[in-house]
C-alpha cells in the first residue's frame, strides 16, 4: 500500500536580506492512513516549515519551495507543491487539515465558535446555516465539549485553552480530512490538558482513519501517540525510525543527546541535566559536512575529519530505521555506553 | 448591557455638568469685564453697573452657573419692562453683542458645521480606508509607495494651506463655485445641488487631512492582522483569499477605526475653525472664534464649548456601545 502523503526531496527556503535561509533541505518522509508520524526537533529545525509547505500556507512571494508532496487521494495522486493554488486551496480543510500551537490566537476573536466551525463545513457541503450549526454541535460533542448546544454560540475568549484546542480540532475535522497535521498542539497547554488533547487526537484518528503528522519537540508526547518518528536537525531528517527504535535503539548522536536531556525523576538525583552543548547552526551558513558535527560528541571518533567534509546521507540501518551518520550502529552503541 | 449604558449615560451627564462649571470658573478669573465693554470710554459707572445687572453678571459665578443650568431646562427671561424678552428652553443664554438667543445662533450654525463634518467624514473614511486596504494588499509595490507619499503630503499639509490651494487653484481658477456663493447655506433637502456646491470643496479640504492618517492606520492594521494566527487558520480551512480578506482580516483590522473615526467626527462637530474660515462658512467654529476674539461674548463661548464637549463625550459613549457589538470580548455582563 502506498502512503497517503509522500514528501519527496522537499526544500523550503526564505530569501532574506542576509541571504537565503534554508529552513528545510531536501527531506523526504511519508505517512500512511491510520498512522501517526511524529516529527521531532528543536525550534528552527524546520519541522513546522515543512508541513506548512505541504498545506500551502507559506506566502509564495517570500518562499522558495522545491520537491514534491504527493497526496494519494481516492481520485488519484496530486502533488500539492506544484498544483495550482486554487486546486490546493480546495484540498485544505477537506483532504488535509492543520491545527496549530497556540489555540488562544488561532481562533478569530470576533466570531462565535459555531460560526467558525460552520464556515468550514459550508465551504465543502451543500446545506444551509442551520444544518451547518447542527453539524457544528455534533462535532463539538464529538471532541468532548460539554453542553455543545449552549457553547456553540459562545466566543473563543469564553473557552479555556484546552477547550479552544478542541474547537480547533472540531473545525479541522468537520469535513473528514484524511490527513491531520498537528503543529505542537499541546505546547501551550498545561500537562493534564495535554494528555487529554493527545488522547482526543488519537480517538479522532481511529474514528476517521486519518494519517496524522504530529510536530513536537516533546519526546514525551511522541512516546504517547506516535507510531514512527522523524528527528530533524537544521532542516534535515537525521534519524527516522519506529517509536520503539527511537527510545531503545537511537543511533544518531543528536537523537541520543535529545533523549539524554529529558529530565527524569527516577535518575540523576542532584545532578545537572544533560544538555547538548553549543547552539543550533545558522540556517544561512550551514556548517560544511554534517550540520550537527560542531556540537557532536562523537565526531572526534570518526577518522580524518570526515564529519566536517562530507554530508552523511540518510541510510537504512535496519527495517524501518534510517540514520544519517558516518558512524555505524555498533560504533555508536559502544560510544553511547561509554558516555553514560 | 442596559445597566452598562445607563451607568455610562449618568457618567456622561456628570462630566458635562462639570465642564460647564469649569468654563464659568475660567471666565470668572479672566481679567476682562464684559459689562465694561458694553459702552465706550466715557461710560459712567452707574451705566456699567446697570449693564452688569442686565447681563446677569452682578451675581456670584456660582449663581450665574446655576441660572444657566436652570435656563437649559426652563428657558430664561432677560431685562425688565418693555425691553423684557424670553429665550425658550433649551436656553444657552442671550448674546448681547448679537442680540439673539444663543440657541438660535447655534441653530443657524450647527447645520453648516454638521454638513461639513459629515461630508468630510464620509469622504475621508471612503478614501482613507480603501487606499489603506489597497496599499496593504500590495505591500512594497507601487500602489503602496504612492499611498505612503500621499500620507506624507496629507499629514504635513495643514488645512490652512491645502484649503487655500484648493480655493485658489480649483474653485476660483476653474470658476467651479462663484466666490459670492461660497459659504452660502442651501438646504440639502430642497436644494441638494446647491448644498453640494457649497460643501464639496470644504469637505474635501478637511477630508484630505484626515484621510492621510486613516490610510496609514488602515494599512498598518491590515498588514498586522494578516500576520495573525487566526488568519492562518482561516487559510488552513480552505477559504479563498477574497473571503479571508473580507470576512476575517477586515473585520478585525477595521474595528479600531470605529473608535478613532467616531472621536474625530465628534471633534469636528464642535466646529472646524480653519476650514470654516477659509471657505467663509458660518458654522460653529466661526461662531465661537468670533465670540472669543471679537465680542468676548460669554454666553456664546459657554454654549459652543459645552456643545463641543458634549459631542465628544456622547460620541465616546456611542463608540463604546458600538464596539461592544463589534468585539464580543468587550461585551460586559
Amino acid at each position: 500500500m502506498s502512503a497517503f502523503l509522500e514528501v519527496q526531496n522537499l526544500s523550503v527556503s526564505f530569501p532574506t536580506e542576509d541571504g537565503l535561509v534554508k529552513a528545510t533541505n531536501d527531506i523526504s518522509y511519508s505517512v500512511n492512513l491510520g498512522e501517526t508520524l511524529a516529527i521531532v526537533g528543536e525550534s528552527g529545525s524546520g519541522k513546522s516549515v515543512t508541513n506548512l509547505a505541504v498545506m500551502g500556507l507559506h506566502n509564495p512571494a517570500k518562499t522558495e519551495i522545491s520537491g514534491k508532496a504527493i497526496l494519494n487521494l481516492p481520485s488519484g495522486p496530486i502533488d500539492v507543491i506544484s498544483a495550482p493554488e486554487e486546486e490546493v486551496r480546495k484540498l485544505r480543510g477537506s483532504a488535509m487539515s492543520m491545527i496549530f500551537q497556540d489555540p488562544m490566537s488561532s481562533l478569530h476573536p470576533y466570531y462565535s465558535v459555531g460560526d467558525q466551525i460552520s464556515e468550514a463545513w459550508l465551504l465543502y457541503n451543500k446545506g444551509d446555516k442551520k444544518a451547518a450549526r447542527n453539524r457544528s454541535i455534533e462535532m463539538l460533542d464529538l471532541v468532548g465539549i460539554p453542553d455543545p448546544h449552549k457553547r456553540v454560540d459562545e466566543f473563543p475568549h469564553q473557552f479555556s485553552g484546552g477547550m479552544r484546542q478542541r474547537v480547533m480540532i472540531a473545525m479541522a475535522l468537520i469535513n473528514n480530512p484524511k490527513l491531520l497535521i498537528a503543529d505542537e498542539p499541546t505546547t501551550a497547554l498545561d500537562v493534564t490538558v495535554q494528555s487529554q488533547i493527545l488522547q482526543l487526537i488519537r480517538d479522532m484518528q481511529k474514528e476517521f482513519n486519518m494519517a496524522v503528522i504530529l510536530i513536537t519537540h516533546d519526546l514525551g508526547v511522541v512516546a504517547q501517540v506516535a507510531n514512527r518518528v522523524c528527528v530533524m536537525y537544521a532542516g534535515k531528517i537525521v534519524e527516522e525510525s519506529t517509536i520503539d527504535d527511537i527510545f531503545y535503539d537511537s543511533t544518531h548522536p543528536y537523537s541520543i543527546g535529545l533523549l539524554a536531556s529529558i529530565p527524569r525523576v527516577d535518575k540523576y538525583h542532584g545532578e545537572r541535566l544533560k544538555v547538548i552543548s553549543g547552539q543550533p547552526p545558522s540556517l544561512i551558513n550551514l556548517p560544511s559536512g554534517c550540520s550537527f558535527q560542531p556540537r557532536c560528541e562523537f565526531a572526534k571518533y570518526v577518522p580524518g575529519n570526515k564529519c566536517g567534509i562530507e554530508t552523511p546521507s540518510l541510510s537504512q540501518i535496519s527495517t524501518n530505521h534510517k540514520v544519517s551518520c558516518h558512524l555505524d550502529k555498533t560504533q555508536v552503541q559502544q560510544l553511547k555506553k561509554q558516555a553514560m | 448591557m442596559l445597566k452598562y449604558i445607563g451607568r455610562r449615560v449618568a457618567y456622561t451627564l456628570a462630566i458635562l455638568v462639570l465642564i460647564s462649571l469649569v468654563v464659568y470658573l475660567i471666565f470668572d478669573v479672566l481679567p476682562m469685564d464684559p459689562a465694561r465693554l458694553t459702552c465706550g470710554k466715557t461710560c459712567r459707572p452707574d451705566v456699567v453697573e446697570a449693564n452688569r445687572h442686565r447681563l446677569g453678571l452682578d451675581v456670584s459665578v456660582w449663581q450665574q452657573w446655576w441660572r444657566f443650568i436652570v435656563g437649559l431646562f426652563k428657558g430664561r427671561d432677560y431685562a425688565e419692562g418693555v425691553a423684557a424678552f424670553h429665550c425658550p428652553a433649551p436656553s444657552f443664554g442671550y448674546s448681547f453683542n448679537r442680540h439673539e438667543c444663543v440657541s438660535k445662533l447655534i441653530g443657524q450654525a450647527f447645520p453648516v458645521t454638521f454638513s461639513l463634518a459629515l461630508g468630510a467624514f464620509v469622504m475621508w473614511l471612503a478614501l482613507g480606508v480603501s487606499l489603506g486596504v489597497w496599499a496593504a494588499r500590495n505591500k512594497g509595490k507601487f500602489v503602496d509607495r504612492a499611498s505612503t507619499t500621499f500620507v506624507l503630503v496629507g499629514t504635513s499639509l495643514p488645512t490652512f494651506i491645502s484649503g487655500i490651494l484648493i480655493l485658489l487653484f480649483i474653485v476660483v481658477k476653474f470658476n467651479l463655485v462663484s466666490p459670492i456663493d461660497l459659504g452660502k447655506w442651501h438646504n440639502p433637502f430642497t436644494d441638494p445641488f446647491g448644498w453640494i456646491k457649497t460643501f464639496f470643496f470644504p469637505c474635501l479640504t478637511l477630508a484630505l487631512a484626515y484621510a492621510a492618517s486613516y490610510t496609514r492606520f488602515t494599512r498598518s492594521n491590515v498588514i498586522e492582522t494578516t500576520a495573525e494566527d487566526f488568519i492562518r487558520t482561516a487559510k488552513a480551512k480552505g477559504l479563498s483569499a477574497r473571503t479571508i480578506m473580507r470576512k476575517h482580516t477586515l473585520r478585525a483590522a477595521l474595528a479600531p477605526i470605529v473608535t478613532i473615526a467616531g472621536l474625530d467626527f465628534a471633534g469636528l462637530l464642535g466646529g472646524a475653525i480653519i476650514t470654516e474660515g477659509i471657505f467663509n462658512l458660518p458654522g460653529l467654529g466661526r461662531l465661537s472664534i468670533r465670540a472669543v476674539l471679537q465680542d468676548y461674548d460669554l454666553p456664546v463661548i459657554v454654549a459652543t464649548t459645552l456643545l463641543a464637549a458634549a459631542f465628544v463625550v456622547f460620541m465616546n459613549l456611542i463608540v463604546d456601545i458600538l464596539y461592544a457589538f463589534i468585539d464580543p470580548r468587550v461585551r460586559v455582563a
